[in-house]
């Protein structure tokens, strides 16, 4: 594959007009067609027509002139090669392991929540969002690791923006970390609350993985493919199980949780997870849980095709004016926070800084890889959304809005979703509860449900049968909890080994993985960060998903912010000026994103602020604020809240200080006169013995 | 001139590669082939010892999967 050669041809130019024009036609139709509903088929042609562009003509110019990638180049798994951590690998073993690495629960639940303002925005910002900021930043990110032996994100901040910068960035990953893990915890609490059925499934996934371990280390040591075979059958047997747990009035109440039971079990479960030895308990259900997020999103596209559902949400609703139930705040900034993964995630600059740098054996493909790999992404964030778009919006809303605005029954709830205008009636909201064998679908928030329900009608339009709607549901609920509760574990080892290195300044000792204190405390305090904000979550006014997800998205996009600003000061200490806008554009936009974000956050009628002085106002003239009843529970209120006031805080000031860096470190080499950065030197691929490579 | 059973073959072999790196496991033959060519004095391990000694290292790194 040579890059710098491939021209196109003629029939190859009237190809691309051809794509150009359908793709042109299809976005048309879906952002133009207003009053009848569309289907949404137009969302992924047009999708798919992007897609295709930005990759021929956006990634070839990136690799060409930017990033000036050269397949001649030995790459680090070439050079390094030592048969484990640094292979040089087929191109598409490591595009499916990359693509496995960065697809995660975040671009099936933010679309979810952002459908909130109708699917045209989620679609407009997913589409220009990858093409121009996330692929961008997955693509640079890999091809500034490659030139770099392979180096993570860290290392790359510490070298080229200086020592004080990497470690202010390894604070900000710590911190957004431990939100990922509370706002992921969070939506399996809130899929599982008082409903027996899911609860034990996901249970059940624990003795599975027991079971899967043992044989994986004594009876058969090695097999996974078998194991996971295993795994996958028991799996599909305890959700049908769960039905008849549900039903039993013995064995329901046993799983039958409220939202704090389920946060101290969540708590409980992610300590133990994270010190029992990985090959347990952790591993086996690593691997079950990558395989069927691959099988799901293959199912989802499969059924999105054969269903080819009308999508039944406006392409607009008025909630673009902020006023919205399932998050606060006006379209801009906060549908740019909303979809974080899916449009531009910055936790994918540490995967493209991480294993698969040090297994592409030639430079040329990282673009396929690295820029490929987010579009691919991109197109799981657009089945979300077509996913939750294809749902009567009243179910949408009923399932996403907190009790505190459309209250505790279904009458309160249908009542006052339609005056907003989305018309449905109490029944329709009891009978979609009972199709799906559940309790209620109030107060659901948190994008996995909604998710499950939006599959569930696809796939059984697709596999009709009686009852089968609530398998799919429950199918879609364990599936997404399943790998949620894996990035718990890992993350939480993750988190552990962190803070070990952290204090290890401080007291050497701690540093130590094997010291039993250094492992317990540690893991102690990593729990008991995102425990914090998963129990905040838990008992928040506005069930938790509507004041923590924007801090998450402030967050993961803080990080995209920090990786597309070095790839902007490493393309300036190439001398390479003229390209300075492809990574500057979306850093900046980002920059602007997430402080405009934190900033309403912090001061204005949607900020932590402002919700803290309620409840404190409250107090003061001895009311109670619903969900609170007792004094001790308003004051737990506001200190949460004041909590994410100085989190918010933290965020900004974190961005502000990284922005400042870049622009002196792009300062410093834009007066040099010749390249500053700290590529490693050109070896030649044709100079290494081909019994190496 | 590859055969459909060939084609097959290597496809089969490529998801296998694919779904074990997607684990944390690297190829073993490739590892195995390694250890032959550049290091004869090292003892080779089994697969079982070389799946057990990934799947610890798996965990330990930083990073490594997605929200």
């Amino acid at each position: 594959m040579n890059i710098a050669t491939e021209k196109s041809s003629p029939a190859g130019k009237i190809l691309w007009a051809a794509i150009s024009i359908v793709g042109a036609w299809c976005l048309g139709v879906v952002a133009l067609r207003r009053g009848e509903p569309i289907n949404a088929i137009w969302v992924v042609a047009a999708s798919i027509a992007v897609f295709m562009i930005g990759y021929r003509f956006y990634s070839r110019m990136i690799a060409t002139k930017v990033l000036q990638l050269d397949p001649s180049r030995a790459t680090p798994a070439v050079l390094r090669n030592d048969g484990l951590d640094y292979v040089p690998t087929d191109k598409w073993v490591v595009f499916g392991h990359h693509f496995a690495a960065i697809a995660g629960a975040g671009p099936l639940v933010g679309p979810v929540l952002a459908a909130q303002m109708g699917y045209l925005p989620g679609v407009l910002w997913i589409l220009v969002g990858v093409i121009f900021a996330g692929a961008v930043q997955d693509f640079m990110i890999l091809g500034l690791s490659l030139r770099r032996d392979g180096r993570s994100l860290g290392h790359m901040l510490r070298e080229e923006l200086g020592p004080v910068a990497g470690v202010v960035a390894m604070v900000g990953v710590l911190v957004l970390m431990m939100i990922v893990l509370a706002v992921l915890a969070l939506v399996v609490v809130k899929a599982l609350t008082h409903s027996p059925w899911g609860t034990f499934t996901v249970a059940a996934t624990i003795p599975i993985a027991l079971l899967m371990g043992i044989y994986l280390r004594y009876i058969r040591p090695g097999r996974i493919l078998e194991v996971s075979i295993i795994g996958l059958v028991l799996l599909l047997t305890s959700i049908w199980a769960g039905a008849f747990v549900a039903g039993s009035p013995t064995w329901g109440p046993v799983f039958d949780f409220d939202a704090r039971g389920l946060a101290w079990l969540l708590i409980a479960y992610g300590f133990c997870a994270s010190v029992l030895p990985v090959w347990l308990l952790l591993a086996p259900r690593d691997y079950l849980s990558t395989f069927l997020k691959i099988g799901t999103i293959a199912l989802l596209a499969l059924a999105i095709f054969l269903a080819a559902p009308t999508l039944q949400m406006p392409a607009v609703t008025k909630f673009i004016d902020g006023t919205g139930p399932v998050f606060q705040g006006n379209l801009f900034p906060f549908l740019f926070i909303t979809i974080a993964c899916g449009a531009v995630s910055g936790w994918h600059s540490i995967i493209a800084s991480g294993t698969t740098p040090k297994l592409l054996s030639n430079e040329g493909e990282a673009r396929m890889v690295g820029y490929g790999g987010m579009l691919m992404e991109a197109f799981v964030a657009i089945m979300a959304l077509i996913a939750a778009a294809s749902l009567h919006p009243g179910v949408y809303f009923a399932m996403n809005s907190p009790a505190a605005l459309v209250g505790t029954t279904v009458e309160q709830a249908a009542t006052t979703i339609s005056q907003w205008g989305f018309v449905v009636r109490p029944d329709e909201l009891t009978q979609i509860a009972k199709d799906i064998g559940e309790g209620t679908v109030l107060g659901r928030a948190g994008g996995a449900p909604t998710l499950a329900v939006g599959m569930a009608q696809l796939l059984h339009n697709v596999i009709p049968g009686e009852g089968m709607l609530a398998f799919w549901y429950h199918y879609a609920i364990l599936f997404e909890a399943l790998f949620i509760l894996t990035t718990v574990d890992a993350g939480t080892r993750v988190g552990r080994f962190m803070i070990q290195e952290i204090a290890g300044l401080v007291h050497p000792e701690l540093k130590k993985t094997e010291s039993w204190t250094g492992n317990l405390l540690a893991t102690a305090i990593c729990v008991g960060l995102w425990g914090y904000f998963l129990y905040q979550g838990a008992v928040d006014p506005l069930g938790g998903i509507n004041t923590l997800w924007p801090l998450f998205g402030i967050a993961n996009q803080m990080l995209a912010a920090i990786a597309l600003l070095l790839a902007t000061v490493v393309t300036v200490k190439l001398k390479r000026e003229r390209y300075v806008l492809v990574p500057g554009i979306p850093a900046i936009w980002l920059i602007v994103c997430t402080l405009t974000a934190g900033y309403q956050k912090l001061i204005g009628p949607i900020s932590f602020t402002a919700a803290a002085q309620k409840y404190a106002d409250a107090l003061a003239a001895g009311n109670m604020l619903a969900p609170a009843k007792t004094v001790a529970a308003m004051q737990q209120i506001i200190t949460n809240n004041r909590v994410d006031m100085v989190l918010t805080a933290i965020f900004m000031l974190l961005v502000v200080t990284m922005t400042l860096f870049g622009i002196r470190a792009i300062m410093l080499a834009w007066k040099n006169n010749h390249p500053t950065t700290h590529e490693e030197p050109y070896v030649a691929l044709a100079s290494v013995p081909a019994a190496t490579r | 001139m590859t055969t459909a059973r060939e084609h097959l073959q290597s496809t089969w072999r490529w998801a296998v590669q694919t779904a074990r790196l997607c684990c944390g496991v690297p190829d073993y033959d490739v590892y195995v082939a390694h250890l032959k060519e550049h290091h004869p004095e090292k003892v080779i391990p089994s697969y079982g010892e070389f799946f057990r000694e990934r799947q610890e290292a798996r965990y330990k790194g930083t990073g490594g999967r997605c929200c």
